[in-house]
């Protein structure tokens, strides 16, 4: 894990969760800018897998447990592709919401894994 | 009318849609959670992670209840949604006060905090829904058999 670009991924976590819950609740339905933040998120999710899995060779390897970080990953992983596709069927403001909860709980889970692989102490 | 049309029949709609996706995160982070603590350290805290398990197939099941449509379901969702109300308080109570027992990392300890307090609000805003969801299917259930008998006369 690297520690700015996880900074970062929550960073825009943050930003696409607010951004698709204000636009939600002001009434607008999925959109290309909201799908799009979504997409984002999930591309970083999608580096953050390839630096976990490359960066125990280059001497990076977690504190706390590989387990634990992987079953975070994992369902962080699965959650812009639920919502997205929540997203493509139900075309109400709701499931612009639903983006935006989807991406705030990514936020979480990111700083969680975060802690589990730089604060744990073994 | 058919069980089919039936407003009590419907599916989760509007805010209900984000409560439901609420709980299925939840339910995903409390299994995933409930899945390495047995895996890897069930020994520590048998008591703590047996209700972590339990509490997330508790979320499963208020997960289903709230999208499959029809009373029984709903009543489902009440029971289980309850549980976890008592579950948390229960479990949040016991927590501060049988920390060697309770103080290991669940969903319910310390009230939820880990969760940033959501699975104590969340069951609180689902039995709210839940009720206000019954009253306007009866309501409406009321009205449509009203109006076959304003046809049948």
């Amino acid at each position: 894990m690297i520690e700015w670009l996880t900074v970062a991924q929550v960073a825009v976590a943050i930003v696409a969760g607010l951004l698709c819950l204000v636009v939600g609740l002001a009434g607008r339905r999925p959109s290309d800018l909201t799908l799009g933040a979504t997409a984002l998120v999930e591309l970083l999710l999608l580096v953050q897998l390839v630096v976990s899995i490359v960066s125990p060779a280059a001497g990076n390897t977690p504190t706390g447990d590989a387990l634990e970080f992987g079953l975070y990953l994992g369902s962080a992983i699965l959650l812009p592709v639920g919502a997205g596709f929540w997203a493509l069927v139900d075309r109400s403001k709701w499931a612009t919401v639903i983006l935006g909860v989807a991406n705030l709980a990514i936020a979480v889970m990111v700083y969680r894994m975060h802690e589990i692989w730089f604060v744990q102490g073994g | 009318m058919t069980a089919s049309t039936s407003p009590s029949a419907r599916p989760a709609s509007g805010v209900g849609r984000v409560l439901v996706v609420v709980y299925a995160i939840l339910a995903l982070a409390a299994t995933g959670r409930s899945f390495y603590q047995i895996v890897s350290k069930f020994d520590e805290a048998p008591v703590a992670y047996s209700l972590s398990a339990l509490a997330a197939v508790v979320y499963i099941v208020a997960t289903v209840a709230l999208v499959v449509p029809g009373e029984t379901w709903r009543r489902v969702a009440i029971a289980t949604i309850g549980f976890e109300l008592v579950g948390v308080v229960v479990v949040g109570v016991l927590s501060l006060a049988a920390p060697e027992l309770f103080g290991h990392a669940s969903v319910w300890s310390y009230f939820g905090m880990g969760y940033l307090f959501i699975p104590l609000v969340l069951p609180i805003l689902g039995l709210l829904w839940l009720t206000r969801r019954g009253r306007r299917a009866r309501t409406a259930d009321a009205r449509a058999v009203a109006s076959e008998d304003v046809r049948s006369a």
